[in-house]
């Protein structure tokens, strides 16, 4: 059979499916690559596969009802979802959350925002080629999962936070586990860091790779760890405190030069830091009852809120319509995984194929939260 | 008994020295300044948007497009709003921007002003059928693409589905 001119051998753009069933994507995400022998052009992705309407399914809910769903937006961090939704529906009823719950909230997000960079650590040095990094960060991970478990009784869709406080109070017991753990993590980051920041093999394929800078972050929406290794020192922990943050010492960590190296190094000392905060808030958690005044039937006056957070991979929001029932007319769910991934086709334009894997996992992305 | 809850969205008049300069260039086509909650919104008409957007990113520094969604109102004659959530980093402040649209007609896109608002308005347009003029990718991003309908409007029941795309793609009788 002789090949026409028109044979994609001789066409120097190449078109190949990565995806939806590829270990490095970390879900069912295709990215539609237009090659140029071994160099990225530009790329395309096909969400959707996840999408199961969950903003939907909130109208037909009440706003207590709704909460669970939440867990399965970002079901690596759905301590923070669950915080998110709790603080724009108390903000419609304007309940106020005792300042134990509110510790208590900070507690668990935080050990959820361990917990989530844990993952991401574990699974991008395994998609880089680093097998090791990946049992230890699932060890570690697993003191988490078990004060949740001995907690909310779950390990992974927690229901974390009612609205207006907690389910309960905390275990006899809580505290010793939150400090027991955040003694023996500190230098167990320690132990990642000397696997990976100083090898060879790590610096070089991360450092350069997948640049974006603080004018293509604001541009494309781009927040969270990913802004603040572009070098802007903008954390919504900070920036618009909620939950009692302003009450804690912590730092921000940045970096420069906002490429998969520096996200890398942001990400490992925000772990640090939410040792920190973890530290403060049960050498100083209040008494008190955990649970504020709301009513039984929850029926927010006609209106509307945003309220935004820090969650794990960048800012998470909810902007809920409220029409005075007992359901939400509308939620709508700002998700950072989404819009974070937008900025893939600009992180990998010119990029090798190699270097997209290492994008795909810098950007660190749920595919329950990107379809939704 | 409680007293009844009130039938209107309770608003307080929002006033500063930005709506007194937004209110000097835009005139009559921002109807509305006020704040709910603590949040501040304005109501701006639909053609004014995208220019309202650039004036407000270059000259008052509300840079990032934290989001970009619609809500369905099907009783009213303007169906739909739109909203614009922005963030200012300097001022540390946020802002939405609403505007009102009738069923097909067609909103001016603002990916020129902020490129993130490209997956944004595709997610609109495939759950609510709005389309945007002048996108440079407007297709469906969640839903396959050959479905028909949008679900997140209002009258698109929780149970409504694409019966033929079922059978075709699942093989299945959905639901009946």
């Amino acid at each position: 059979m002789t090949q026409t001119a028109e044979t994609y051998l001789d066409k120097t753009e190449l078109v190949l499916n990565m995806g939806p069933q590829h270990p490095s994507t970390h879900g069912v995400l295709r990215v539609i690559l237009k090659l140029d022998g071994e160099t990225v052009n530009g790329t395309d992705c096909v969400i959707g596969y996840l999408h199961r309407g969950i903003e939907k399914l909130a109208e037909a809910r009440t706003y207590p009802g709704f909460a669970p769903y939440v867990d399965r937006l970002d079901y690596i961090a759905a301590v923070s979802n669950s915080m998110a939704y709790c603080l724009t529906v108390e903000k419609l009823i304007g309940a106020e959350v005792p300042a134990r719950a509110q510790a208590v909230r900070v507690i668990l997000t935080e050990l959820n925002r361990i917990a989530s960079h844990l993952l991401w650590l574990g699974t991008h040095a395994l998609d880089i080629g680093a097998i090791t990094p990946l049992f230890l960060t699932m060890r570690e991970r697993e003191f988490v999962l078990d004060i949740y478990e001995r907690y909310f009784g779950a390990r992974l869709t927690t229901h974390a936070f009612r609205i207006g406080g907690l389910p309960r109070d905390i275990y006899d017991g809580f505290q010793k586990d939150v400090l027991d753990f955040c003694d023996y993590f500190i230098p167990k980051v320690d132990e990642y860091a000397q696997l990976l920041t100083g090898n060879r093999i790590w610096v070089d394929r991360l450092t350069g790779v997948g640049v974006l800078n603080v004018a293509d972050c604001k541009a494309y929406g781009v927040t969270g760890p990913m802004i603040r290794a572009a070098g802007l020192a903008w954390d919504l922990r900070k920036a618009l405190p909620y939950s009692g943050y302003e009450q804690y010492d912590f730092n921000i960590p940045t970096c420069e030069n906002g490429d998969t190296f520096d996200r890398y190094i942001v990400r490992m000392e925000e772990m640090r830091e939410s040792v920190k905060i973890c530290r403060q808030a049960v050498a100083n958690l209040p008494d008190g009852p955990v649970m504020g005044k709301v009513a039984r039937v929850l029926k927010p006056p006609i209106g509307e809120a945003y309220v935004g957070i820090e969650a794990p991979k960048g800012e998470l929001g909810f902007y809920i319509v409220s029409d005075g029932t007992t359901n939400p007319y509308r939620v709508r769910v700002r998700p950072p995984s989404f819009i974070n991934l937008q900025a893939l086709d600009k992180m990998s334009k010119g990029a090798l194929v190699a270097d997209l894997v290492a994008i795909i996992g810098t950007l660190d992305i749920v595919l329950g939260e990107v379809d939704r | 008994m409680n007293p009844k809850p009130p039938a209107t969205m309770q608003t307080t008049p929002w006033e500063s020295e930005l709506t007194s300069r937004l209110t000097e260039r835009y005139g009559q086509a921002i109807s509305e300044f006020s704040a709910y909650l603590g949040q501040n919104f304005l109501i701006a008409e639909p053609d004014a948007v995208p220019d309202l957007l650039e004036f407000l990113r270059d000259e008052e520094e509300f840079d990032m497009l934290t989001d970009l969604t619609a809500v369905h109102f099907p009783k009213r004659e303007e169906q739909f709003e739109i909203v614009y959530i922005l963030y200012s980093f300097s001022q540390n402040v946020r802002l939405r921007v609403k505007t009102r649209i009738k069923e097909g007609q067609k909103p001016q896109t603002v990916v020129p002003v902020h490129p993130t608002a490209n997956w944004m308005e595709r997610e609109v347009y495939d759950m609510f059928g709005i389309e945007f003029a002048g996108h440079p990718d407007l297709r469906r991003i969640l839903m396959p693409d050959d479905w028909t309908g949008h679900p997140m409007r209002r009258d698109s029941a929780l149970s409504n589905m694409d019966e033929r795309w079922v059978q075709e793609n699942l093989g299945i009788e959905s639901g009946h």
